[in-house]
């Protein structure tokens, strides 16, 4: 046994009150999770601390708070490593809150149908059954059943949606959780309209670019769906494969972006929104479009000088990368585009035949 | 007052299905469900869904391996109805969208289970359950003109007219408080099992029963209430499930010798003869001494290969982790037979009728019995569906003669008062806490009523249920708010609790023989002339259960000894 505080932020919206903080003592061996925590209090203490939870086991996806600061479910996060988290971590205490981007209901329980649900069912969230549907089952290749059932192992839980850094700077976005349900339909090949539901999301001003690649989904999700990777996957179908040149410039920046790495080894800032609205050469700059965007850029562009982000030297001719480096750079993108097919990670695809061996 | 054709109670597989099912006939549905839809315990499901669907495979194979599953207490009538229908369903599922295993040719592959003759269970990883539940939801959300959700809806009372017809029931809506009648002209109840009533158990902590115990509150008989599944293989600390498919795939069991001891219990089947029998032979190697020190036997999933269980098992590669610090893949796992599910539940014909007029029933909860003294792995989730979609189909069938019925403002009033007092509850001294009383009922129902039975273990678990009843309406509720108020949910959910479990007993009591899950220490043998038949428990309107028989359906297949 061992000795925890769980510090629990309460909040009660018929009471006329705020939020506010209550501690409690709990006692319990380490690998015990928070939710056993939580219930131990709820049992004991107080029965009215609102939680949502059933299966205590990771499947069911109710349990979605946050843990000392990051989002987690609450029955698979051990109070051993709970403890561990945050910006302060005093190897005792549990600091539980409920998730964030949603409005709250009660204690830890938040309004997943305003945020969650609303987006998913942003995505047309069904299968738009390939005609003729045939008599028996569609036949499909085994890979790309288990590629797209990486996105049905999600669980609904909103845990990514709670810290999407996308979704706090505009809740329009439509976020990790969505995408990902997005991406179970355009990768799936039973689907009649993937490009439909690719242009779609391209063209939304909230949709697939606007993401950051903050890599957040993928490090909180507690099922290993990678969110953020279904939508890097999203953008290379709409883009490469289905040339979605979208009113967003998302697929012309990322063209704009992956040249500049590869020709300075570096990205060359200054180039990149010239090119992203010009044209992907140097003579992006002088299209009326670049022009244009560069005027109206330009409160940002001079605030970025002003506190040295850019000076204007590296503006004209951009980073300089030994040679060696640069080519090893090169090198990457070599091997990368002289691939026949694409390698895509996936949570039931893992260890490798040479591991295998080698037992 | 919102009113539907058909309203359905509980959102998990046999709900929704009934959902879609009545929506295709044309009737206005309602399902309502005291979690959002995709939290319900079907989502735990893992190891997959059986159908005689591959060459070489036969309705009629399935059907009997089922019967023979149920220790010949399955109705044969209903059995075949499910796995002639089976593979159809499964087609239905793949079309919707569900994400089966595929081979390599591209065609949907199998894997092995228990007590099947071949391998005929269809899959998605070990995340079947899962997947339909989501794909079912996803089918909801797109005909969401027709059929009307209430998520987070639950139930506190069925309402009859006063011919006793079934005309809708009062619901409290969790994040308001509001309480609301839903008048219907049928209402399936689809709320699942009442696995919380031992602990541990399998089931997640929303399996309480409620449907089963509001069913029989309103006249409907519960029948084979005796047959408690335990699964051979659940973590000791918390009861969480290891799928059967990691036994599908090739896992093994050994004891703390080291002895693969199914040899001795089922030379044939092995680890794959059925989950009564399975858990038997472990328990019976615990109880004589052969397990490890903290009363378990060894699950070995080493023997599977390790890109195989990282693709197919990755939940229980997960749960290993998580919950019992074991990598699966690289050393066994502690298990030994946990609750996990009730072939019992609400007597119900191959169409979801009940006893009461107007009132269905479909899934867990009910029993139509295709399970019988035990089930087959992989026989839930087509459960589920067949007869989810049968109930639903009727439902709205049989909606079509009946006038708009009414729910009179004092069923209201009675259900108002029902809460308020419960919400007005003061602690009075020496008074126990709900959840002191939910574990003494759990803890009481896994040590007396479990792989092993007598009269004496039955006898005292009785006493202790009739304890708790008397004590339950005098626990102390916390919480006097109106919204997310879960204390007085969970008053509610003991009382059904309470009664499923004294149900559960009084059947155990009276079926004194061995058969399928039911093994009587003090009657050892299957006894064939006395027992072939249902035990039927009703409340008839007395505080005091009675129990009756009925009927098993023998269509083709006469009672045999049961070896695997």
């Amino acid at each position: 046994m061992a000795s925890y505080t769980l510090r629990v932020r309460r909040f009660e919206p018929n009471s006329g009150e705020g939020p506010y903080w209550q501690q409690f003592p709990v006692e319990l061996d380490p690998h015990r999770s928070v939710l056993e925590a939580i219930l131990a209090v709820k049992d004991e203490v107080d029965g009215s601390l609102a939680i949502r939870c059933s299966c205590r086991a990771a499947i069911c996806g109710s349990c979605g708070i946050r843990v000392n600061d990051r989002p987690a479910l609450a029955c698979n996060t051990h109070l051993r490593d709970a403890v561990g988290f945050g910006a302060h971590p005093d190897g005792e205490t549990v600091v539980v809150e409920p998730m964030g981007n949603m409005p709250v209901v009660k204690d830890l329980v938040v309004d997943m149908d305003a945020v969650h649900w609303k987006k998913i069912h942003r995505v047309t969230p069904w299968l738009l059954n390939r005609r003729p549907v045939p008599e028996r089952e569609y036949v499909v290749e085994h890979e790309r059943m288990v590629d797209v059932t990486q996105t049905m192992a999600c669980i609904q839980c909103g845990v990514c949606v709670s810290d999407c850094l996308s979704l706090e700077a505009d809740p329009g976005f439509i976020g990790p959780a969505a995408a990902a349900k997005a991406y179970r339909f355009v990768g799936d090949p039973r689907d009649a309209e993937q490009h439909e539901r690719l242009a779609d999301l391209a063209e939304d001003e909230h949709g697939i670019y606007d993401c950051t690649h903050c890599f957040t989904c993928v490090d909180v999700c507690p099922k290993g769906v990678a969110p953020m990777d279904q939508i890097m996957r999203l953008r290379r179908l709409a883009g490469p494969e289905h040339r979605i040149v979208d009113r967003n410039n998302g697929e012309r920046h990322e063209e704009a972006f992956a040249t500049l790495v590869r020709d300075h080894g570096l990205l060359h800032e200054a180039e990149l929104l010239p090119r992203s609205y010009g044209g992907n050469s140097p003579l992006g700059k002088l299209h009326p479009a670049a022009a244009r965007e560069l005027v109206s850029s330009l409160p940002a562009i001079s605030k970025a000088v002003l506190r040295r982000k850019v000076s204007v030297r590296q503006a004209l001719i951009g980073h300089r990368l030994a040679k060696p480096d640069l080519h090893a750079v090169q090198t990457i993108y070599d091997v990368v585009e002289h691939r026949d097919r694409r390698t895509e990670l996936n949570l039931y695809v893992s260890g490798s035949e040479r591991e295998e061996a080698a037992r | 007052m919102p009113a539907h054709d058909v309203l359905i109670i509980g959102a998990g597989l046999a709900g929704q299905r009934a959902a879609l099912a009545a929506a295709q006939a044309g009737a206005s549905v309602a399902i309502l469900s005291k979690v959002h839809p995709v939290r319900s315990h079907s989502v735990a499901a893992a190891g997959g869904i059986n159908a005689a669907l591959s060459e070489g495979d036969s309705w009629e194979s399935h059907a009997f391996d089922t019967v023979k599953g149920s220790d010949y207490l399955g109705d044969q009538d209903a059995i075949e109805i499910m796995c002639r229908a089976a593979p159809d369903e499964v087609l239905w599922l793949e079309h919707a969208g569900v994400t089966f295993h595929r081979d390599s040719s591209g065609h949907l592959g199998t894997r092995a289970f228990g007590g099947a003759s071949l391998a005929r269970t269809y899959y998605v990883a070990d995340i079947t359950g899962q997947a339909i539940l989501h794909v079912l939801y996803e089918q909801l959300m797109r005909h969401h003109e027709s059929i009307e959700r209430y998520e987070e809806w639950f139930t506190t009372t069925l309402v009859q007219d006063d011919d006793g017809r079934c005309v809708g029931a009062i619901a409290r809506e969790i994040r308001s408080g509001r309480l609301e009648p839903f008048s219907a002209r049928s209402v399936i109840v689809a709320s699942g099992g009442a696995g919380q009533v031992f602990q541990p158990t399998t089931n997640a902590l929303i399996c309480t029963g409620d449907g089963i115990a509001q069913a029989y509150r309103v006249g409907a008989p519960l029948m084979d209430m005796e047959m408690i599944q335990y699964h051979p293989t659940t973590l000791a600390e918390n009861g969480f499930l290891i799928t059967e498919g990691a036994r599908g795939e090739g896992a093994q069991l050994f004891n703390a010798q080291g002895e693969r001891f199914m040899e001795r219990y089922a030379p044939s089947k092995m680890e794959l003869a059925s989950r009564d029998v399975v858990s038997r032979a472990e328990q019976t190697e615990i109880d004589e001494g052969r397990g490890f020190p903290d009363g378990t036997i060894a699950l070995d999933i080493t023997k599977v290969p390790r890109k195989r269980t990282l693709e197919a098992l990755r939940e229980i590669v997960n749960i290993g982790r998580d919950f019992a610090g074991v990598d699966i893949t690289r050393e066994p796992i502690h298990v030994k037979p946990g609750m996990h599910y009730i072939m019992g539940g609400v007597k119900a014909d191959v169409d979801g009728r009940t006893a009461v007029p107007g009132l269905y029933a479909a899934g867990e909860a009910a029993c139509v019995s295709v399970h019988g003294g035990n089930r087959l792995g992989a026989n839930s989730l087509l459960d589920t569906l067949i007869f989810g979609r049968r109930a639903g189909e009727d439902a709205a069938r049989a909606a079509v003669g009946h006038g708009a019925a009414r729910i009179a403002p004092a069923q209201l009033d009675d259900a108002r008062a029902q809460l308020d007092a419960i919400v007005g509850r003061t602690a009075a001294p020496g008074a126990r806490r709900l959840s002191s009383l939910k574990r003494e009922l759990g803890e009481t129902m896994n040590r007396y009523v479990a792989v092993y039975r007598d009269a004496a273990g039955l006898a005292t678990a009785l006493e202790v249920v009739r304890r708790l009843k008397h004590e339950a309406p005098r626990a102390a509720i916390d919480d006097k708010g109106a919204i997310f108020n879960q204390d007085v949910l969970a008053a509610l959910e003991l009382d059904a609790m309470l009664d499923v479990a004294e149900a559960v007993v009084v059947a155990a009591q009276e079926r004194r023989e061995s058969r399928g899950a039911q093994f009587r220490t003090d009657f050892p043998r299957r006894d064939d002339a006395s027992w072939l038949h249902h035990i039927t428990v009703s409340r008839n309107g007395a505080e005091v259960p009675s129990t009756g028989r009925a009927p098993v359906a023998i269509t083709r297949w006469e009672p045999q000894e049961r070896t695997y």
